[in-house]
């Protein structure tokens, strides 16, 4: 039986990776709090994960073409969307500071949780292969 | 990984709020810089920021499937400085050594109260980035553990 290192780590990695591309989103969405007309975009990261989950039991397209859309789980950013701002500004941007800076926290204290279990299942794996 | 972006992303938000900065001690230090002609004047100057869309930064990749508006974008950067047309101030000042002939000098357009809430603003945008690149960096420095007992 072989072994698939890409089947043990679980959806672990993907979510590591997913939290990564949200903290992107958020770091820029940051960067642009002053810069007029700009819209706040946040990543659907529930459907990511979900499709991450269809590409793991293996029902997964592929791509044949280069034009062909991307749908595996970290391809195009199609759960990349725009935020509905609370309050209406001036300059058009609807960028709420506070609000992206505690999201921002917050997937980053996502992100270690993540890490934990990525950890987890490398250290169990170690001590597989070690046998001890 | 694109961890490393977050780095560039939160590094120009810091490069346009310093300049932001920059332009506000501009003003203020200028304030008060009368003369003689509406042309010499010192005029208030602002920068004028943008989003940087990452399809900007690889044009060989422009155009692929839907891809115009997508990506998560790369950070702001300073399209340039506008110098602001408000009017200027008139003042009758016939003692003053830049007077003109009818005894008028020209003040400046800035208006201190306003450059002062602009550098709180923008002092505090630029913290929020060093924050951004903080946690970016202890995320980083977290994955170079991965497997490590």
């Amino acid at each position: 039986m072989a072994i698939s290192l890409d089947k043990a780590l679980g959806i672990h990695q993907h979510a590591l990776e997913g939290r990564v591309k949200r903290a992107e989103v958020l770091a820029n969405n940051l960067a642009n709090a002053d810069t007029p007309g700009y819209k706040a975009r946040d990543i659907d990261f529930q459907a990511m994960m979900e499709k991450a989950q269809e590409g793991m039991n293996g029902f997964g397209m592929t791509r044949t073409h280069e034009s062909h859309m991307d749908t595996s789980p970290m391809g195009q950013d199609s759960e990349l969307l725009y935020r509905v701002p609370h309050q209406p500004s001036v300059d058009g941007n609807t960028v709420d500071a506070q609000q992206e800076q505690t999201r921002f926290m917050r997937n980053a204290m996502d992100y270690q949780a993540s890490f934990q279990f990525l950890n987890g299942k490398v250290t169990g794996i170690k001590k597989a292969l070690s046998g001890q | 990984m694109s961890l490393g972006s977050i780095f560039d992303i939160a590094g120009s938000g810091m490069t346009a709020q310093s300049l932001r900065l920059n332009t506000t001690a501009s003003n203020i230090a200028n304030a008060e810089t009368a003369s003689s002609s509406t042309e010499q004047t010192y005029r208030a100057r602002k920068p004028v920021f943008a989003a940087i869309q990452q399809s900007m930064l690889n044009p060989t990749q422009q155009g692929q499937a839907f891809g115009t508006d997508e990506g998560p974008g790369a950070g702001v950067r300073v399209e340039g400085i506008v110098e602001s047309d408000a009017e200027l101030q008139m003042r009758y000042e016939p003692d003053h050594p830049a007077a003109n002939e009818e005894g008028y000098v020209f003040y400046p357009n800035v208006n201190v109260v306003e450059e002062m809430a602009d550098m709180m603003s923008s002092s505090r945008s630029f913290q929020m980035n060093v924050d951004i690149m903080n946690s970016a960096k202890s995320m980083m420095q977290r994955i170079l553990t991965l497997g490590q007992q």
